[in-house]
């Protein structure tokens, strides 16, 4: 149990994928002007990470890894190669599901997050997730561990860059740093102070 | 052959993604990698080339049959084109260059996500013929290898001292002036360094400066009055 939990902590802050890994950058500069979009868009990558990585665990391992088919009575069969295919049409196919899921039973629900789950398929946040599991090798328990943390962590990391920048655009900033400019570098800020997370042991 | 290459089209798309219509400074595409891989150069020119030859390739095969392509399904259309690519690169990689596929970890099979592929995919090569989107693909490749270059140079020299892993500056462990700047090396100043990429790039483009959605009032009385 505990080592679930030290995962758990890693994933959101020590190995934050917004601020340290960079992942699900462009959407992160883009969808972070106001806090409750930012925070509907990290809702709405909390989940699919949760679901995604895990689903992504269950194919790689029972399909793909080497010697996998070996149920089967295939033996000798190394799929790996296709991780990255099989990946990123899972993850297509269950943003999918989930905003036909949503459009049926929660309308409510999708009206709030209805507009993300597109933008959600080429967040590198999501892909990066389940390749890392993969890199990483964890079981099933872990993967639903850090799919929950890092979608988490994300969300975290969005929400406060968006609670920045709301106050930021009083502030009276260069005509060139206007904007974009300023916003990398609070990010980097924010990254510095992530870095601070990283020297605990766990 | 070279008059058909570099006719105006194919000049515009191949000249203008290098800094009037930048893909990472101004379309804001594909940042992720360009801030992750940075910390050396040799993995920037690797990770550079990967993306220039998967964006002009996917371009060029979506824009052949960009005819063909149902609307309501051409993203996973395009999903599979670019993937099938990105294993191709990433199989090479590691064939011929596996160490630099190993620091590179994740981030090639991250293409697939690059929304600069995507976005060129999407943007150009639906509309155009292929030589025209496959310029377009290798235009904006650079543009993205540019700022790379740009940030790992100086993320690599004043880090470690290095370029490519030759000495620039002597560090002070080995009897030498320079005292390495740590910070370098983490990830923070990637952001840094492209956030004064932008601002250097607007100053000296001021056309490409971002609408002021508050204007801030002169002070009448005291200092700060004088903007």
């Amino acid at each position: 149990m505990e080592a679930y939990i030290s995962l758990f902590v890693k994933a959101v802050f020590i190995e934050n994928l917004a601020l340290s890994f960079f992942l699900g950058m462009c959407t992160f500069i883009a969808v972070s002007k106001k806090i409750a979009t930012a925070m509907g868009l990290g809702i709405a990558v909390m989940v699919v990470q949760a679901i995604t990585v895990p689903a992504n665990n269950l194919v790689y391992h029972a399909l793909l890894k080497e010697d996998a088919l070996a149920w089967l009575g295939i033996k000798g069969v190394d799929l790996s190669f296709l991780a990255l295919l099989s990946c990123i049409g899972m993850i297509a196919a269950l943003v999918q599901i989930l905003e036909m899921i949503l459009d049926k039973f929660f309308p409510a629900l999708y009206h709030a997050l209805g507009v993300f789950l597109p933008l959600i398929t080429v967040n590198c946040a999501i892909l990066g997730g389940s390749l890392f599991m993969i890199e990483r090798d964890y079981n099933f328990g872990e993967s639903v561990t850090y799919g929950v943390g890092s979608g988490l962590g994300w969300a975290l990391a969005i929400t406060v860059m968006a609670g920045v920048r709301e106050k930021l655009k009083y502030s009276d900033i260069p005509a060139g740093l206007q904007g974009l400019g300023i916003t990398f570098i609070t990010a980097g800020l924010m990254s510095l102070g992530f870095m601070a997370f990283s020297g605990i042991q766990l | 052959m070279s008059a058909v290459l570099l006719n105006d089209e194919t000049k515009k798309v191949l000249v203008e993604p290098l800094i009037s219509n930048n893909p990472i400074t101004l379309q804001v595409l594909g940042i992720c990698s360009a801030l992750a891989v940075t910390s050396q150069m040799s993995t920037s020119l690797i990770m550079a080339l990967a993306l220039t030859l998967v964006t002009a390739f996917s371009s060029a095969a979506i824009s052949a049959i960009r005819n063909h392509i149902p609307s309501s399904i051409r993203i996973i259309v395009q999903m599979t084109i670019i993937a099938s690519l990105v294993i191709v690169v990433d199989q090479i990689l590691k064939a011929f260059a596996y160490d630099v596929s190993k620091q590179l970890s994740v981030f090639v099979g991250l293409i697939i996500t690059n929304c600069i592929v995507m976005g060129r995919a999407e943007g150009y090569a639906m509309k155009n013929p292929p030589l025209e989107s496959f310029m377009d693909g290798i235009g904006n490749g650079l543009g993205y290898s540019l700022i790379l270059i740009i940030v790992a140079f100086f993320r690599e020299t004043l880090g470690s001292g290095k370029l490519l892993g030759f000495e620039v500056f002597q560090l002070t462990k080995d009897g030498g002036w320079y005292d390495p700047n740590g910070l370098m090396l983490l990830p923070p100043s990637a952001f840094f360094i492209i956030g004064l990429i932008i601002w250097g790039v607007r100053q000296w483009k001021p056309e490409q400066n971002e609408k002021v959605e508050f204007k801030i009032m002169p002070i009448a009385h005291g200092e700060g009055g004088h903007h």
